[in-house]
């Protein structure tokens, strides 16, 4: 049984990435998306703060590479599916961060129209089949999805991202049983944060490596630090290539830490959870800095290039937050015209 | 005489009229590959179309179900079976919370071509866990679209207009109606939006309502009545959710008495809901309508508690005669 080891501890294996699979320019797009990620979450967390933002808001601060570097080997014909916590799930793929602001603040500008708010997102285009907050509820639904693609004999691949909490629910397990028996081309992707709203995961389980569960049904599967882009980057590879061209499941378990609390802005040290002594030694283990420390000392960037890219996608994103802050509400009809198909 | 065909028979048709004809058709549910679980309802479709797109699955509920949904999600025509209705309680995650909801809460604009097949198998001293018919329940979720036929013609044309929808859809047919015949008429592909309560026997003193295996009875207690001299007109609601009372209203102003059977529990059941969307547009009743259902238990295995338990002709015509 595969267990989490030196990866739950923030001070070993903080080790800057080893930059091998891309070019330069691609690590400079990927650290960009992740920076977009990083400060979109940002304003959406102050406006939570000052209460302009009223929907519930789950933030992956601090967990930005996992999507970044899984969304580098997905198509547009892909589908991927995500949970309460899926701002950065939504954008590695669509960089949309016009339309998530629009949809937290409940505008019919919204990626989901204003209908859905932070915990029901859409993008289904440009390969996000949506997230929903009920957390195992989209592991049936990507398992049919890449059902789907089996019987259509499509080259796509689904993924469903998940937290360890989520392995807590019982249709986890149906799930993973029903994707190794039907050899379904799904990669499951579980964002292992430690905690499940409120609880540290030694509260919840006997052992720390959700993986456990994908050897139990036979699923190949993979313990990586999910701070460390080049990592990712390296497992969803493989893991996509297995699914695309070999049609069989994979089970990426990505060690990461939600440095926001389990929802809204505050950073949760003072509330009893078992995180005081965490927090601060997982910020050093921060995914954009480990980047951005790569590519400065392969002088890709400068410090002062990292400046600017912060500069300029905050500037863009704050002129699109007000944008969205000012753009209309859903008509009232809305309500009614989209329960059933039109 | 025209052929006749039965209503198990009916939904064999639809599901080789959908198969043969929609590539992107397939089915996925316990017990496809066995005649113990899904009657004469399924003879044979596996051999007929493909272990591959007629799937007998591990009793995962839960996630077959949203499997289903997935693949429906992703331009299949999903087709998922749960022999007994009591085993989806373990689905209703998905289809209460997703399936339902998904149009809604993403805004609009998905296909969902869903159908979710439930059999109510009732009696035959099976107990409590075999037994349930859940209709109500289902019926309270705006999204779901939920249709429940009781005779043969509409076990094959409401199926394939289910199969056919882009919302998903809650077929619920019963074990008791599976014999029962009916004269053929033409297999068509309707459209679910279009489809509503129907009159099956028009009457002038008394409105009798029904949905599933208690519009066969309500059927028989009509033609007993008539024995009597008493007219009842008899309604088959067919699609429980969403409603339109709107038929049933019209031949309540006109016979002024109702009577509703459910084969379910009454308390927040569909009965009453039939007699509430009667009651706010009409208060003319020449006396107070009643709702028939099961005694308040859950279903006995015992013959003479289980003979005891469910709605009889007999009942029926004793309670017509006495409003």
């Amino acid at each position: 049984m595969k267990k989490l080891n030196n990866l739950k501890n923030p001070k070993i294996g903080n080790e800057d990435p080893q930059l091998q699979l891309l070019s330069n320019a691609e690590y400079i797009v990927l650290l960009k998306k992740m920076i977009t990620i990083r400060i979109a979450e940002e304003i959406i967390s102050d406006n939570v703060k000052s209460g302009l933002i009223k929907c519930p808001c789950h933030l992956a601060i601090g967990q930005e590479a996992i999507p970044v570097a899984m969304s580098q080997f997905l198509h547009s014909d892909d589908r991927v599916y995500g949970n309460h916590r899926s701002h950065g799930h939504y954008l590695s793929l669509t960089m949309d961060t016009y339309g998530l602001f629009a949809e937290i603040l409940g505008k019919e500008t919204g990626c989901s129209k204003g209908m859905g708010g932070s915990m029901h997102i859409v993008g289904e285009s440009q390969g996000f089949g949506g997230s929903v907050p009920i957390v195992s509820a989209t592991i049936p639904v990507a398992v049919g999805a890449g059902l789907a693609m089996k019987l259509s004999k499509s080259q796509s691949v689904s993924v469903s991202y998940f937290g360890d909490g989520t392995s807590e629910e019982g249709v986890v397990h149906e799930s993973l049983n029903i994707a190794s028996y039907y050899n379904l081309p799904v990669i499951f992707v579980c964002e292992n944060n430690f905690f499940s709203s409120h609880m540290h995961i030694s509260e919840r389980q006997k052992f720390d490596s959700i993986s456990r569960f994908a050897d139990a049904h036979g699923i190949e599967s993979a313990v990586i630090d999910g701070n460390n882009i080049e990592t990712v980057l390296d497992t969803s590879k493989k893991a996509i290539q297995a699914a695309r061209l070999q049609r069989k499941p994979f089970f990426i378990e990505a060690v990461t830490y939600r440095l926001k609390g389990h929802v809204g802005h505050d950073d949760n040290v003072d509330v009893g959870l078992q995180r005081k002594e965490d927090l601060e030694p997982w910020k050093r283990k921060d995914p954009i800095d480990r980047l951005k420390n790569s590519l400065i000392s392969k002088s890709a960037i400068s410090e002062s290039d990292f400046e600017f890219f912060n500069t300029v996608i905050s500037e863009k994103l704050n002129k699109e937050f007000d944008q969205a802050v000012s753009d209309p509400y859903p008509q009232k009809q809305q309500l009614l015209e989209t329960v059933y198909y039109k | 005489m025209n052929k006749k065909i039965t209503y198990g028979s009916g939904i064999q048709t639809a599901f080789e009229h959908v198969l043969e004809n929609y590539d992107e058709s397939f089915i996925i549910g316990q017990g496809l590959w066995s005649p113990w679980y899904v009657g004469n309802t399924m003879v044979d479709l596996d051999k007929k179309f493909g272990k591959e797109r007629i799937i007998d699955c591990p009793v995962s509920e839960n996630s077959v179900t949203g499997t289903a949904l997935g693949a429906a999600l992703n331009g299949m025509k999903a087709i998922v079976v749960h022999p007994r209705m009591d085993f989806m309680v373990l689905a209703s995650d998905q289809i209460v919370n997703q399936a339902a909801k998904w149009q809604s809460m993403l805004g609009g604009g998905i296909k969902i071509p869903l159908t979710i097949r439930a059999i109510i198998n009732r009696g035959g001293e099976q107990g409590a866990q075999h037994s349930q018919a859940l209709h109500s329940w289902y019926a309270h979720i705006p999204g779901l679209r939920v249709v429940m036929p009781a005779f043969a013609n509409d076990a094959r044309n409401l199926l394939i207009a289910s199969i056919l929808s882009n919302d998903p859809v809650l077929y619920i047919d019963d074990r008791w109606c599976a014999d029962l015949e009916e004269e053929v008429t033409e297999l068509q592909e309707l459209d679910i939006k279009t489809i509503g309560p129907k009159i099956i026997k028009e009457g002038s003193d008394i409105t009798i309502v029904g949905s599933g295996f208690t519009s066969c009875q309500a059927l028989e207690a009509g033609k007993e009545l008539a024995k009597d001299n008493i007219s009842a007109e008899v309604i088959d609601c067919r699609v429980l959710n969403p409603f339109n009372p709107d038929l049933i209203i019209e031949s309540v102003r006109k016979t002024g008495k109702l009577l509703v059977l459910d084969g379910s529990w009454k308390n927040c059941g569909f009965g009453g809901e039939i007699i509430a969307s009667v009651s706010e547009r009409f208060i003319d009743f020449k006396a107070p309508p009643i709702r028939m259902g099961l005694k308040d238990s859950p279903a006995p295995t015992s013959k003479p508690l289980e003979e005891d338990y469910y709605i009889t002709i007999h009942d029926i015509v004793n309670n017509a005669k006495s409003i």
